[in-house]
């Protein structure tokens, strides 16, 4: 049954995914996301599933693989240095067309950077770190229970396309507690059932076809094909995968556009600006791939600035644009390294870049 | 009458893509041939990584994947969990499983993975052009040591089945060679006894086969098998590392 409870970020995430079908987990500890394997470890065996620590990222994500190309809905978590040592085992699922849900509790960097939340992951899992033409969906959820809701689809979702999927939090969302409505627990497939539930897989039965699960197409034409065909996979999940919520953007003298906890905190700066009489809008990506283009096209004529508010150098700035199309002046308003703008941080810079524009 | 020779039901009915004299060819037959002999053939699941042999798919009857160069254990480790009564097996080659992928299969050993690794130990990367391997012999020539391998540039070569015996998580380790038809029948108890084991439920198992790689080793066939039975395996010496069966007998 589904059931209303006050939950630490990281544990509602793995109780998603258990939720949503998930029955193995692999991966390696780094904060700020450890409390899912610690979870994972105590609350999968009792579920009749199991747990696997790896002895790197590199294994954590070939397990996976492993466990995918097998028939089983695996799962993984990391934080942004372990999802960078994971991109090469990404591309090799794509390749092969093996499901796995990923979740990436981002923080700083570049390289160890610092364990305080950031947002500089963008490119890393919007562009994708590993060699060759691949597509993961990439999902940003701003509250707990959006979270949860997606951690909870995006089992079936890696299922359906056959490829990896991928939730984005921040540190920030990974520790704190809010009231969430856990989903009523999804069928999960047994080992008996995999070689009728997914035929392709390697489940080592006699089924009359044998699997084979590959990514290596030495022949040009047939790699093309093949990459061809992963295209048209991508080109429906543009379709059917893309997320948006877009709030007063009719009036909106200034538009933001902010993803994760940052939208939760354009939100308070939109409040403030209205009881100052600034209208401001928000256009809050929740898939950042598929990147939900065509809602700048609702930006009204009364927009003088578009506000990017991101944890990092203005990474999203790039798809920010590509949807603006040179209608309206795009800026950025921004801190990194673990640092938080405060709301009124960010109505102040906003006020400045609106003299600036007029 | 009875046929003295008849194909084995787990290799299919392609030749294989190997250079002539390749031993590659040998490992697969006689990892086919036994697991059709223990009736195993529509329970198994194999991994092969990137190397000369990432095609094996092609030509094992078994259902397969391919793994990335070095991931194979970390690939077995994660279809064991949801295969738990299937029979696993990776085929990797020395320079995937001693150089690219040896944190996998250290931790995959020390797990005391239920699964067998076969280790196609040619001393060479072979699919790459004859780049010297961690296990190319001190004075052996390769593309990238041309003057033959040395202690002082490049260090010594890795013995692995010394090295995993080391760990109490494996139960079953051996050396074998494909150089002579009395070695092959060897090498075939070897891996008959490492799916024997597995099936009864025991842990990691490893069988290392010395294997010819005729066109890296500038070699004709004869002379590779040669090379194999008086240089390589005096530097590797065949044998049983680790055997939990027979210590506990
Ligand atoms: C990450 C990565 N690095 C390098 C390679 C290139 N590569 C392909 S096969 C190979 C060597 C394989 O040698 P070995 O494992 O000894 O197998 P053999 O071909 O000798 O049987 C290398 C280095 C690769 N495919 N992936
Ligand atoms: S290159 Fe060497 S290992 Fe590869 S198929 Fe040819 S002989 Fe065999
Ligand atoms: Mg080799």
């Amino acid at each position: 049954m589904s059931e209303k409870v006050l939950m630490k970020g990281n544990e509602a995430f793995a109780e998603a995914v258990i939720r949503g079908g998930v029955r193995f987990y692999f991966g390696y500890p780094i904060t700020p996301q450890s409390e899912i394997p610690e979870f994972m470890s105590r609350e999968l065996p009792k579920r009749g599933g199991k747990f696997l620590q790896a002895e790197s990222e590199l294994g954590a994500i070939n397990m996976a693989y492993g466990c995918g190309a097998a028939g089983g809905n695996g799962f993984i978590s990391s934080s942004s240095p372990g999802i960078a040592l994971m991109q090469e085992g990404m591309s090799f699922l794509c390749g092969a067309e093996v499901p796995v849900t990923l979740l990436n509790v981002s923080r700083g960097g570049p390289g160890i950077g610092s364990i305080q939340p950031g947002q500089a992951d963008y490119n890393q899992v919007t562009r994708g770190g590993g060699n060759g033409d691949y597509r993961i969906p990439v999902f940003a959820p701003a509250s707990i229970q959006e979270a949860v809701d997606i951690l909870y689809e995006a089992p079936s979702i890696a299922d359906k396309y056959r490829n990896p999927v991928m939730v984005l939090a921040d540190g920030l969302m990974g520790q704190m507690m809010e009231p969430v409505m856990l989903p009523e627990p999804k069928h999960a497939f047994t080992s008996e059932e995999i070689p009728a539930a997914k035929p392709w897989a390697i489940s080592g039965s006699e089924k009359g076809e044998r699997s084979v699960v590959k990514s290596l197409r030495l022949q040009p034409e047939v790699l093309e094909a093949h990459v061809e065909h992963l295209y048209e996979k991508y080109a429906e999940m543009e379709k059917e995968l893309e997320k948006v919520e877009c709030e007063g953007l009719e009036d909106a003298e200034v538009v933001f556009v902010a993803f994760g906890t940052m939208a939760r905190l354009a939100r308070e700066a939109m409040e403030l600006l209205e009881a100052q009489g600034i209208k401001a809008g928000m256009i809050r990506p929740i898939s950042l791939w598929p990147y939900p283009y065509r809602a700048f096209d609702g930006i009204s004529q009364k927009t003088k600035a578009v506000i990017s508010v991101e944890l990092s150098m203005g990474q999203m700035l790039q798809d920010i644009n590509l949807g603006v199309k040179g209608r309206v002046p795009v800026r950025l308003i921004h801190r990194v390294g673990g640092m938080l703008p405060t709301s009124l941080e960010v109505v102040e810079k906003t006020k400045k870049i609106l003299e600036e524009v007029r | 009458m009875k046929p003295v020779f008849t194909v084995t039901k787990g290799m299919l009915p392609v030749s294989t893509s190997y250079c002539p004299g390749c031993t590659h060819g040998v490992a697969h037959r006689i990892i086919m041939e036994t697991l059709d002999e223990m009736g195993l053939l529509g329970k198994t699941i194999g991994v092969a990584p990137i190397g000369c042999s990432v095609v094996a798919h092609q030509f094992m009857n078994v259902d397969m994947c391919e793994a990335a160069h070095g991931r194979a254990p970390a690939v077995a480790s994660g279809i064991r969990r949801v295969h738990p009564d299937k029979v696993v097996f990776t085929y990797q080659g020395d320079g995937d499983l001693a150089s690219i992928g040896m944190g996998e299969i250290v931790h995959a050993a020390a797990r005391g993975e239920k699964f067998t690794t076969f280790f196609i130990n040619n001393g060479i990367y072979g699919m790459t052009g004859g780049q010297m391997a961690p296990t190319t012999l001190i004075g052996q020539r390769s593309t990238t040591s041309v003057d033959g391998r040395s202690r002082e540039q490049a260090g010594m070569p890795l013995k692995i089945c010394e090295l995993l015996a080391t760990l109490d998580g494996p139960d079953y380790i051996e050396r074998v060679s494909l150089d002579s038809p009395a070695h092959i029948r060897a090498a075939k108890k070897a891996v008959r006894k490492a799916f024997e084991y597995q099936v009864a439920g025991k842990g990691f198992t490893f069988v290392e086969l010395l294997s010819t790689c005729p066109t890296n080793w500038g070699l004709t066939p004869t002379e590779a098998m040669k090379r194999m039975r008086e240089e390589v395996t005096a530097y590797y010496p065949l044998g049983v590392y680790k055997d939990t069966g027979k210590e506990a007998e």
